[in-house]
C-alpha cells in the first residue's frame, strides 16, 4: 500500500516537473526513465543560451578636428572609425578622415601660379592601425562619480589621396579614451600622418599633425 | 531510498520553481572563495568589490574576456572569464565563458584580415575575407591596394589555399589564384597610361594560431600580369599580417 502511494506521489511530482519544463537534475531524469510518464511533457526544457550575453567588442565612431598638411595649411578634419577589441589591452583600428587644403606659401606669394587644381586639394585618407591601451585608469569629477579611461598608443600604415596620388602613408598617434558609460566613449587624440611628396620641388617626408575630439558606440 | 528519491523531488521542484521566478537574468552563483569586480574590462582597473562563495551574481554584458556583472547589492563591476569559469548557472552547471580556442580555430568558417607588405618594390596594403571549404581547403577573396614610387595599383583577387595542418596551431599553407590588376602612374610622370591586366599567382606561407579569435600569418607570392605589351611582367611580393575567424 505503501508503495503504490509512493509511485504514485513519484509519477504526479514528474509530472508537474515536466510541465515546469525545468527540471534538470540528472538523478531525476535516471529515476524516470524507467516508469513511463502518465502525462505526455509537450514543454521543451528550458535550455540557456549562452549567446544571450551582450558581446561589445566592436567600438564605431566619429570624429573632428584640427589638421596642419605640411606646406598646406591647417583645416578642420572630419571622419569616422570602426575598432574591435581584440584583449583588453590591443585593438584595431580602420579609420578614415577628410579635410581641405589650402594654398602653400609660394602660391599666396606669386600670386598667380596654382600648384593643384580644386579637387586636388582634397585630403582623403584610410588607415588600419593596430592599437594599445598603455595606462588604465580613472577619472575623477567632484566627489561621487568616477568614469573609467585609458590611454592608448596607435600606429598603422594606410593610403592618402592628395595632390592627384594615392600615398602611402605611415600614422601614430596618442589618444585618451574616457567613458562616461559603459558602452559610450569620448575620445581626444593626437595623430602625425606621414608620407613621401615631391610635388614643392624635392622629395621629402610630410608630417600632417592633427588633433581630434570625437564619440564613439560599443557594441 | 524511495524516501531518499522523494526528498530530492521535492528539493528540486521547490529550486525550480525559485528559478522560475528569477526569470530569463543570467545569473551565477559564485564557486570560488571570491571573484574580485574591477571597476573596469582590464587587470590595471582597480578591484572595489569581492563576491564571496555563494553569492549570486547576475551576468550583464562582455567585453574581450571580461564580463561586466551586478553583485547582490546592485554593484556593477568587471569580472575576467577565467574567474566566471569557476561559478555556476542556476542548473547546477559550471559556467561556460566563450573563450576562443584552438579547436574552434581549427573548425573555422569565415576568416577576414589585414595585411601589409613589399609588392615588387611598392607598399602595398591587403584586406581579405576566407570562406573554409574543407578542413584543408580554403577560398579567398582579397583587395589590395599597391603605392609605389612611380605609380600606384589596386589589385582584386581569388585564389584557393591549401593548409597542411589546419587543426595544429601553426601550418604552412600554398595558394594558387587569379585576380586583375589596375595601375595609374603617378600623376608626376608624363605621358602614360592607365592600364587593367589580368594576371596569375602562386604562393606559399605559414600561419599561426595566436589567441582568442586572432591569427597571425606571412606569405611569399610570386605575380604574373598579363600584359599588352610583349612580355609578361613577374612580380614578387612579401607580406605579413593578422586575420579574425568566426
Amino acid at each position: 500500500m505503501e508503495s503504490r502511494f509512493l509511485v504514485l506521489l513519484l509519477t504526479l511530482a514528474f509530472g508537474v516537473m515536466s510541465l515546469t519544463g525545468c527540471g534538470r537534475n540528472r538523478v531525476i531524469d535516471e529515476t524516470a526513465a524507467n516508469e513511463p510518464p502518465v502525462i505526455e511533457p509537450e514543454i521543451d526544457r528550458r535550455a540557456i543560451d549562452p549567446a544571450k550575453i551582450d558581446t561589445e567588442d566592436f567600438e564605431v565612431g566619429i570624429f573632428m578636428g584640427q589638421m596642419s598638411v605640411e606646406d598646406f595649411g591647417v583645416d578642420n578634419v572630419y571622419g569616422g572609425t570602426l575598432a574591435y577589441h581584440i584583449t583588453e589591452g590591443f585593438f584595431v583600428e580602420l579609420g578614415v578622415g577628410q579635410t581641405q587644403t589650402g594654398l602653400t606659401s609660394f602660391e599666396r606669394l606669386s600670386g598667380a601660379a596654382q600648384l593643384l587644381t580644386e579637387d586636388q586639394r582634397e585630403y582623403t585618407y584610410y588607415d588600419l592601425s593596430l592599437g594599445y591601451n598603455i595606462f588604465p585608469g580613472e577619472s575623477f569629477i567632484g566627489k561621487n562619480r568616477a568614469m573609467n579611461t585609458a590611454v592608448y598608443l596607435i600606429g598603422g600604415v594606410g593610403s592618402t589621396t592628395f595632390a592627384g596620388d594615392d600615398r602611402f602613408t605611415l600614422n601614430i598617434g596618442l589618444g585618451l579614451r574616457l567613458m562616461p558609460l559603459d558602452w559610450f566613449a569620448i575620445h581626444a587624440d593626437v595623430k602625425d600622418h606621414l608620407f613621401d611628396i615631391d610635388i614643392l620641388g624635392e622629395d621629402k617626408t610630410a608630417h600632417n599633425l592633427s588633433a581630434h575630439l570625437g564619440i564613439t558606440f560599443f557594441f | 531510498m524511495r524516501q531518499l528519491t522523494l526528498l530530492i523531488l521535492l528539493c528540486q521542484l521547490l529550486y525550480v520553481s525559485a528559478a522560475q521566478a528569477r526569470g530569463e537574468r543570467r545569473e551565477l552563483t559564485v564557486q570560488d572563495p571570491y571573484i574580485e569586480m574591477h571597476t573596469g574590462p582590464g587587470r590595471g582597473y582597480p578591484i572595489f568589490y569581492v563576491a564571496e562563495r555563494g553569492e549570486s551574481i547576475v551576468v550583464l554584458r562582455r567585453r574581450t574576456d571580461w564580463y561586466q556583472v551586478q553583485g547582490p547589492r546592485g554593484e556593477e563591476g568587471w569580472a575576467e572569464s577565467e574567474q566566471l569559469e569557476r561559478t555556476l548557472e542556476i542548473d547546477g552547471e559550471e559556467f561556460e565563458a566563450q573563450r576562443s580556442t584552438l579547436e574552434d580555430y581549427a573548425g573555422r568558417r569565415w576568416e577576414a584580415g589585414v595585411s601589409y607588405g613589399d609588392f615588387g618594390g611598392a607598399n602595398i596594403i591587403s584586406t581579405f575575407g576566407a570562406f573554409n571549404l574543407s578542413g584543408n581547403l580554403s577560398l579567398e577573396l582579397s583587395l589590395s591596394q599597391a603605392l609605389g614610387r612611380y605609380s600606384d595599383s589596386t589589385m582584386t583577387n581569388l585564389n584557393l589555399v591549401h593548409s597542411m595542418f589546419p587543426e595544429r596551431r601553426a601550418s604552412p599553407y600554398f595558394t594558387l589564384g587569379t585576380g586583375a590588376i589596375h595601375t595609374e602612374p603617378k600623376a608626376t610622370l608624363i605621358a602614360t597610361v592607365d592600364r587593367t591586366d589580368s594576371l596569375a599567382h602562386a604562393g606559399f606561407g605559414v600561419r599561426t594560431y595566436l589567441t582568442r579569435r586572432f591569427v597571425f600569418r606571412a606569405e611569399y607570392k610570386t605575380y604574373v600580369v598579363f600584359t599588352s605589351r610583349d612580355d609578361n611582367e613577374e612580380i614578387r611580393e612579401w607580406k605579413a599580417g593578422f586575420s579574425f575567424f568566426f
